[in-house]
């Protein structure tokens, strides 16, 4: 329960940031998703063994947090805990594919080992994105610019009904598992017949508190769709936005710059 | 479970996000066609109660660990499929974005492996087959626990099909299928038991829910047959489009990895089944790098430290002298690997810097 109660705090933390106001932030939604996007593809196109080539990329997140004064720790903890499935499959690399790729004196690494790292990496850097896309934008506005991208509205509705009862829900939630377990008294006795009916209880309050939420609507003259204030447009900055990052991005992609750089220096000293 | 961008190649992802999002697209047709607008409040606040209902642990017993609803399944008895596709996807969006599941790319996946699965598969070819229009407690409950068993299976076998298509990760396909279905089959053995006792303990005090679940479902008339063939659509779409960019000769790179690495080896134990699907992973694993391919050529000249490897390693017999060269490359790319994270790092702290006086500038 503690875990997901801090995730839900984080969650939290996370949308507060959108609150912001920089040149990053003002930007309209639809230009930050198109780039994290671009970015992201960029990224997980390289073949397996490719590390050097995506050091460059963090240019991306490192920019944008610092443009848009984003905790840098907060979000760096947030990449630390890193999908743990994606270190489950990335550790058996090293098992299944010992060529040695990379000789460095007397020390071998294996494809194994730079194919984990290049895992790590794509990792650290696509859940970054994701992560600032939300910091520097609000749940809110990324589901209004896939809206207006193309995303049915139904779907767009549904998501934003989502958040807004996640935090009534779960804190409701919370407090009747708090309950049940300070009255375990200790025990980890939390016993599945408990379990479903206070599940199900649960279930049945969420429900009519989704009629009454309808009946309320109803009467408000809903008729399907959400009207939100959309103050953004689709200007100059934002067009500017995309054209630098995507250039960036496609240059990154064709050019290892770490590699020039490397060989510029190596054959400097030589 | 939750499949993760760093494990997936654009192609893959590509056709995931398109099959994922073709399915959005159909099931909101749908629920906006039956018109019956009651169900959206509905299905935005049952995701919420999946967040939910997952603060609320049981302890497995035997285990001595703990564990939570998942919710899948469970959304599609009280929705129907079509709304519950809809909530599910909603909530791994807010998975994907807030709790570092996955990832954008990977979303496609994860919406489809978790919600297809459940809610066009298990629900319709198992649950509804043994409940037969007759609901009781016990029927209620078996059905339950075999359909979330065997969305689970299907979703786990997703992943593995997705990842190893993909060709990041090393594992082979036969040592990942023994490892994730055994630990989805416990996975879903609990979470169909979960499911069971809350559907029945709804339906023993609400069951007009269940009912007017039951029977919306039946307006739809062949809700997986669509369903499939838009997938199938999209897929070929997709796949055509991909495609036009690949050539269908093997690519030089490519090859000598597979070589050096002596994967080959490893696939190549196969049998029937098997030996297909490595057929079929090693047709699908060609394509990411063939939409990049000019950079791959550009890259056989310049190349980095590791591919200049692998090429080298494979042609030690025509490049004798290579072993220098081979050096001073990786080198370079270790040098200037940790030089651009240094740089990159300065940046940041001087834009930093430069924001911080602007900002205190603008506050005078």
């Amino acid at each position: 329960m503690a875990s997901i109660h801090n995730a839900v705090l984080d969650l939290k933390k996370l949308d507060l940031l959108a609150n912001g106001n920089s040149t990053i932030h003002r930007l309209d939604a639809r230009a930050k998703v198109l780039v994290t996007l671009v970015f992201t593809l960029c990224v997980v196109s390289y073949n397996r063994y490719e590390l050097t080539a995506l050091f460059p990329f963090f240019i991306f997140p490192i920019v944008i947090i610092s443009l848009a004064g984003l905790p840098p720790l907060f979000i760096l903890k947030k990449i630390a805990l890193l999908c743990p499935f994606v270190l489950a499959v990335g550790i058996f690399n090293p098992v299944f594919d010992r060529t040695i790729l990379l000789q460095l004196g007397p020390l071998g690494i294996s494809g194994g080992w730079i194919s984990f790292a290049s895992i790590l990496a794509r990792s650290a850097l696509t859940v970054g994105a994701a992560f600032i896309l939300v910091g520097v934008t609000g749940f809110t506005a990324v589901c209004q610019a896939l809206e207006r991208l193309g995303m049915p509205q139904v779907f767009a509705v549904q998501l934003l009904f989502l958040y807004r009862y996640i935090f009534v829900l779960t804190e409701e939630s919370g407090r009747a598992s708090r309950a049940r377990e300070l009255r375990s008294c200790g025990k980890k006795g939390l016993e599945m017949s408990s379990f479903a009916s206070m599940t199900g209880h649960l279930l049945l309050r969420t429900w009519q508190r989704a009629e009454r939420i309808h009946m309320a609507m109803l009467a408000r003259g809903f008729t399907g769709e959400f009207h939100a204030s959309r103050t953004s447009c689709f200007g100059a900055p934002e067009i500017r936005f995309i054209l630098i990052w995507t250039a960036l991005f496609i240059f990154l992609r064709f050019q290892n710059v770490s590699l020039l750089l490397g060989s510029c220096i190596t054959r400097l000293i030589q | 479970m939750h499949m993760a961008d760093a494990l997936l190649s654009p192609a893959v992802g590509g056709i995931m996000w398109v099959a994922s999002a073709g399915t959005i697209a159909y099931c909101s047709s749908k629920v906006r066609k039956e018109m019956d607008n009651s169900k959206i409040p509905l299905m935005g606040v049952l995701g919420a109660f999946i967040f939910a209902a997952q603060m609320i642990n049981f302890s497995i017993p035997v285990t001595g660990s703990s564990g939570h609803l998942g919710g899948g399944l469970i959304l599609t008895i009280l929705l129907g499929p079509h709304a519950a596709f809809l909530s599910i996807a909603s909530v791994l969006v807010v998975q994907a974005l807030f709790f570092a599941d996955g990832g954008l790319l990977a979303l496609g996946c994860n919406i489809f492996n978790l919600g297809f699965f459940p809610a066009f598969i298990a629900f319709p070819l198992i649950y509804k087959k043994i409940i037969c229009n007759q609901a009781t407690p016990t029927r209620i409950s078996t059905a339950s626990i075999i359909a979330a068993i065997f969305g689970l299976q299907l979703g786990a076998f997703g992943v593995v099909l997705e990842t190893v298509s993909s060709g990041v990760s090393s594992l082979p396909f036969s040592t990942f299928v023994a490892m994730m279905q055994p630990i989805h089959l416990a996975i879903g053995m609990v979470e169909g038991v979960v499911t069971a006792s809350v559907v029945t303990f709804v339906y023993k005090a609400r069951p007009e829910i269940m009912q007017s679940a039951m029977e919306s479902r039946q307006i739809g008339n062949h809700p997986i047959k669509n369903v499939v063939i838009a997938f199938l659509v999209a897929a070929l779409i997709t796949g055509g489009f991909v495609s036009w960019f690949a050539s269908k000769d093997p690519d030089g790179l490519e090859w000598a990895i597979t070589k050096v690495t002596g994967q080959e080896e490893l696939y190549g134990q196969g049998h029937g089944l098997h030996a297909t699907l490595t057929a079929l992973q090693k047709r699908i694993a060609f394509l990411p790098d063939y939409s990049f391919r000019k950079k791959d050529e550009a890259r056989m000249e310049a190349p980095v430290a590791e591919t200049v490897h692998t090429i080298q390693t494979a042609q030690t017999e025509q490049n004798t002298k290579s072993h220098d060269k081979k050096l001073g490359t990786s080198v370079a790319g270790v040098v200037g690997g940790l030089m651009t994270l240094g740089l990159t790092f300065l940046i940041g702290l001087i834009l930093k810097r430069v924001n911080k006086t602007t900002a205190a500038k603008d506050a005078i």
